[in-house]
């Protein structure tokens, strides 16, 4: 997938969760990706997160390491 | 096999609770009190004689045949008008109401023509058959005086009162020279369609039914929905495939393949030949009414375009090679195993089809988790409904429309966002519309002026024509109105769902950043609307939501979503007979695929893969380990296959080229794989980019069940052989098994018992419980063993209902200079999605082609005028199409439909879509227009290109 809708697609999950608290808003992000993604765009985002971690929303940097990692 | 011939009480049921008990020729009858004497008689089995009488309709009492004498009653009422009360003692068969009945009858057929041995209704009049029941003999008054059935008079004269046939229709004829002005098509064009479009013209002996203001049928406001063919009691309106073909002698009830109201239809059959359907006056969905589609547009499946046999090429600029069906399936069997090889188990996967039946989409997502190893399943329903899953899934939990289509008529406050029923759901519009008549209130949220906002005798409350994309703006503000003004309902949210959650969401939605007044200016809402339309909803007594793809196929349409669970729990309307959340599903069966675990995070009954416990229940069923690993959703495969990953593609019965977003993405990635084999009936878009074509089966050549949106299980039946050789069941086992599965089923029976042991929601389905109940609503079984016409009675699935906050965040589909206008897409009443069934009927009477409805001023401004040729652009792509000048949408909003594949209204879409979902945003594109002269070059070169890859290499 393309480094910009991949990223697109992350902020927008964290557009969603934004107006929780802010554990929760993290918590939502990290189990959304989780449940829903496959393992090749995990894999991409947790690259992208290490490499070009400034594109995206402080939500889905935060929720990183709470996503479920590629076997 | 026979015909089956439902029983006619003549007026329609009471739901009266209360009984009355009366002597009718000296039997005692028992019926709800408002039953009239008529239908009192036929509940004991005395037919009493009638022509103008049907319980499809009111009771009219025009014909004076149903006469009846009551002791102590002076005269001779008519039955099908006169309530059965207590005590009452009916003659129905007494010398002078033989007398009188004969006489009636006589002037009957005194001018009706006597040609009853060529009549295409001739075995099915009613008018033959009360002329045999009165005994008629003898006519005694010829033709010489006034009549309407000679075209010239015995002196040769024209005969000023004859009318000629009306041959319009491309499905029925109306003669009126065979018409009795029994009003009965009238009456069900009123009562049971809801158009108006028929009335009855002139008086006395002058009276005529005539379509509008003396009309043809295909030009006046009739939908050709068939109601008044069916409610003919003669051939004056009659079916052209039973004056061509003949009357039919046996008939199968089966589910109609359209749209996800799901109608159950009589297919009335000589020999393997289809007569005609027949709307299924026991279905539960429709009760006997149709809509053009169902009724009689099923002209596809015997037409010339459809592939019989199985295809193969290397390449897909080759031309389509014919072979054996085990050739085509070993070499596709053999591509897709040296790709797994290549590039992995993940490499591959499928997409099931929404027009299948349960049972093959079933098989298709089996085929890929326990054949493939994989969890790459998806189904249409990602660019449809997918964030309705979504967002009752968080709130409710679970993934379905709450209510039975029953319920409607006890709605009080009718709430429609983003649905278009009339032209979508149109049996269901019919139902709505019938309810709204009666006096319930209507709330029209749609950025397009659609029928219902104004439609004979009914009327919209509040039309809140938003600005395309800020929906999700509008739904806060209702429920920020609801709660600032206390106008919840404090005690069901107490009981039902969480009350700290429910606190922390008011807080949230109070906040004047969601009040109508703020949102005004970006949705273009009146506030004051707003409010009213709030107040409306909240304490106008029970109100329903029902909604559509414009909810849903939005950058926020699971929010949307969520939003109108938000308003349903905050009003206390869930749970009973009259409310509810319901969303209004495209496909036959697009609540089924979503049921049958088509989504590659969920196996059946919406349970996800990661959960170990429902794994094992499949594992053990079928011998594999399954991957706890989510899927690719159709965005995600063609972004793999682009990038390399994905490199084999099984697709049924859908045209992912045709109806998904962003035409372009969606062809370089099928163009990037090494095997996509299309499973279809037509050579379709798709098809130019496959490797291999197994040819599909109609609904009418296999037995299986549908799932309509009201989580109704119906059954479709075969009625015929598949042209093709293979249902669509058959051919998914035979490439399984072509890679190894070892399946071994014989009847789709079996794959539903396989469903119910698996899938909790069906634990009690079977088809032996269908045939005994008709049809049932899942969930079905220990605790609701026959169904469940109302959902989240006592409860949430999920326990307690969850508020969740929603914030209005704008698409990054904006407009600007370069494109400053917004384009919406829908549908049309005659046609039905990508087409590929309906234009291959005459419905392309109706709409031969997509048309871009533009304001005039917008038009005016661009030099537009009706009928033009223009240009529409997007970031995306260009195509063109013709203008048509309207009102109907606001200033700065264009729209179109999608339904044909020469203007690819997809071209223009854009990749963006539902943040939870991936749900194309298809109802948001910036676009301008500009005039034209034709075709876009793009047009011109995919036309090419299209008739290129259809190329078929000629037998040796």
């Amino acid at each position: 997938m393309s480094p910009e809708k991949l990223t697109y697609m992350a902020n927008q999950i964290a557009g969603f969760f934004r107006n929780r608290p802010h554990e929760e808003a993290v918590a939502g992000v990290a189990d959304h990706i989780s449940k829903f993604w496959e393992p090749r765009m995990r894999a991409q985002l947790f690259d992208m997160l290490t490499q070009a971690g400034d594109r995206f929303d402080p939500l889905v940097l935060e929720a990183g390491p709470k996503i479920r990692p590629v076997k | 096999m026979s015909l089956i011939k439902e029983t006619d009480y003549g007026t329609p049921a009471s739901e009266s609770e209360n009984t009355v008990t009366l002597s009718i020729d000296g039997f005692e009858v028992t019926v709800p009190e408002g039953t009239s004497v008529m239908r009192a008689a036929m509940e004991t089995g005395i037919q009493i004689p009638k022509l103008c009488a049907t319980d499809m309709v009111d009771a009219f009492g025009s014909c004076r045949l149903c006469l009846v004498e009551i002791e102590g009653r002076r005269g001779t009422p008519s039955s099908c008008t006169t309530p059965a009360e207590s005590g009452m003692v009916v003659q129905t068969q007494t010398g002078r109401l033989k007398d009188i009945r004969r006489g009636v009858m006589e002037l009957y057929i005194s001018d009706h023509p006597l040609d009853c041995l060529t009549c295409a209704a001739n075995g099915d009049c009613e008018l033959q058959d009360m002329a045999g029941a009165v005994g008629l003999r003898d006519v005694r008054y010829g033709y010489d005086g006034g009549n309407h059935v000679k075209q010239r008079d015995g002196g040769g004269e024209v005969n000023a009162r004859f009318m000629p046939k009306d041959e319009s229709n491309p499905y029925f004829t109306y003669d009126p020279s065979k018409c009795i002005v029994c009003s009965r098509c009238v009456r069900a064009c009123e009562e049971v369609q809801g158009t108006f479009a028929l009335t009855i013209e002139g008086r006395g002996f002058g009276s005529r039914v005539s379509p509008g203001m003396h009309e043809s049928f295909l030009n006046s406001e009739c939908v050709s929905c068939g109601a008044c063919v069916q409610a003919c009691p003669t051939a004056t309106l009659q079916e052209k495939s039973v004056i061509e073909i003949g009357q039919p002698e046996h008939s199968v009830v089966t589910t109609c393949a359209y749209c996800g109201v799901g109608c159950s239809f009589k297919a009335e059959m000589r020999g393997q030949e289809l007569v005609r359907m027949v709307p299924y006056k026991d279905g539960k969905a429709n009760h006997g009414h149709s809509c053009v589609k169902g009724r009689f547009a099923y002209g596809y499946a015997s037409h010339k375009d459809r592939i019989l046999n199985p295809m193969i090429r290397e390449r897909i600029t080759d031309p389509w090679k014919e072979v054996s069906w085990d050739e085509a399936l070993s070499f596709a069997a053999n591509r897709l195993r040296a790709i797994q090889y290549e590039h992995g188990k993940e490499s591959i996967g499928v997409i099931t089809s929404s027009r299948c039946t349960n049972e093959e989409t079933y098989l298709v997502q089996k085929l890929t988790r326990a054949v493939f190893l994989n969890n790459n399943t998806d189904t249409c329903a990602r660019v449809c409904h997918s964030p309705t899953g979504y967002g009752l899934g968080q709130t409710f939990g679970t993934s379905a429309g709450t209510q039975d289509f029953d319920s409607v008529e006890q709605a009080d406050v009718v709430l429609v966002i983003g649905a278009n029923p009339t032209d979508g759901h149109p049996v269901f519009a019919s139902r709505l519309k019938k309810r709204l008549r009666q006096g319930a209130k209507l709330i029209v949220v749609d950025p397009r002026r659609i029928d219902l906002v104004r439609t004979p005798h009914v009327s919209a409350a509040h039309h809140l024509a938003l600005r395309p994309g800020t929906n999700v703006a509008v739904v806060t503000a209702l429920a920020h109105v609801i709660v600032t003004e206390g106008l919840f309902d404090e005690e069901f949210i107490r009981t039902r769902c969480d009350w700290d959650e429910f606190q922390e969401y008011a807080e949230f939605v109070a906040d004047v950043a969601h009040a109508p007044e703020t949102v005004e200016a970006l949705t273009g809402v009146p506030a004051a609307e707003l409010r009213a339309a709030a107040r409306l909803y909240a304490r106008g007594g029970n109100g329903a939501i029902y909604y559509g793809l414009g909810v849903t196929e939005h950058s926020q349409g699971s929010t949307t979503v969520i939003g109108i669970a938000n308003l349903a729990m905050l009003t206390g309307n869930i749970g009973r007979p009259g409310v509810g959340v319901n969303p209004l599903r495209g496909q036959n069966n697009v609540q089924g695929s979503c049921d049958m675990g088509s989504f590659p995070h969920e196996l059946p009954g919406y349970r996800h893969v990661n959960n170990a416990d429902v794994r094992d229940v499949f594992e053990e069923v079928w011998g594999v380990s399954i991957s706890d690993e989510p899927g690719l959703r159709i965005p995600n495969m063609l972004d793999a296959a682009v990038e390399g990953t994905f490199k084999g593609l099984y697709c049924q019965g859908e045209d992912i080229l045709q109806s998904d977003p962003d035409t372009k993405h969606v062809s370089a990635g099928l163009a990037a794989m090494d095997c996509v084999i299309v499973h279809d009936l037509f050579l379709n878009e798709t098809s130019h980019y496959a490797h291999v074509f197994l040819p599909g089966s109609t609904f009418l050549e296999k037995d299986g069940t549908f799932t309509n949106a009201e989580r109704r299980i119906n059954r479709v039946r075969k009625v015929m052989a598949p042209k093709n050789g293979y249902a669509d069941w058959e051919v998914t086992q035979l490439l399984a098994n072509a890679m190894g599965g070892g399946w071994s089923y014989t009847h789709p029976s079996q794959i539903m018992d396989e469903i119910a042991a698996t899938t909790p929601s069906f634990a009690n389905v079977s088809y032996q419980l269908l045939e005994e109940k008709g049809s049932v609503q899942w969930p079905c079984n220990e605790s609701t063993p026959v169904g469940s016409p109302v959902m989240h009675v006592d409860g949430f699935v999920r326990g307690k209902g969850r508020f969740i906050r929603t914030d209005y965040i704008a698409t990054d589909e904006k407009t600007g200079p370069r494109f400053p206008l917004l384009l919406t897409t829908g549908r049309i009443l005659s046609q039905y999605n990508v087409g590929a069934q309906t234009r291959r009927t005459e419905n392309v009477v109706w709409h031969d082609e997509d048309i871009l409805e533009i304001h005039p001023h917008d038009a005016e401004t661009r030099g537009v005028k009706e009928g033009d040729w223009v240009k529409l652009v997007s970031r995306s792509g260009e195509t063109s199409l013709r203008a048509s000048l309207t009102d109907r949408v606001s200033p700065g909003v264009v729209y179109t439909t999608f339904h044909h594949p020469t203007t690819q209204a997809n071209v223009i879409t854009t990749d963006y879509s539902d943040w939870a979902t991936n749900c194309p945003e298809y109802k948001v594109t910036a676009v301008q227009v500009s005039p034209s002269n034709g075709p876009t070059d793009w047009q011109e070169q995919y036309e090419e290109f299209s008739v290129r890859a259809r190329r078929i290499e000629a037998a040796e």
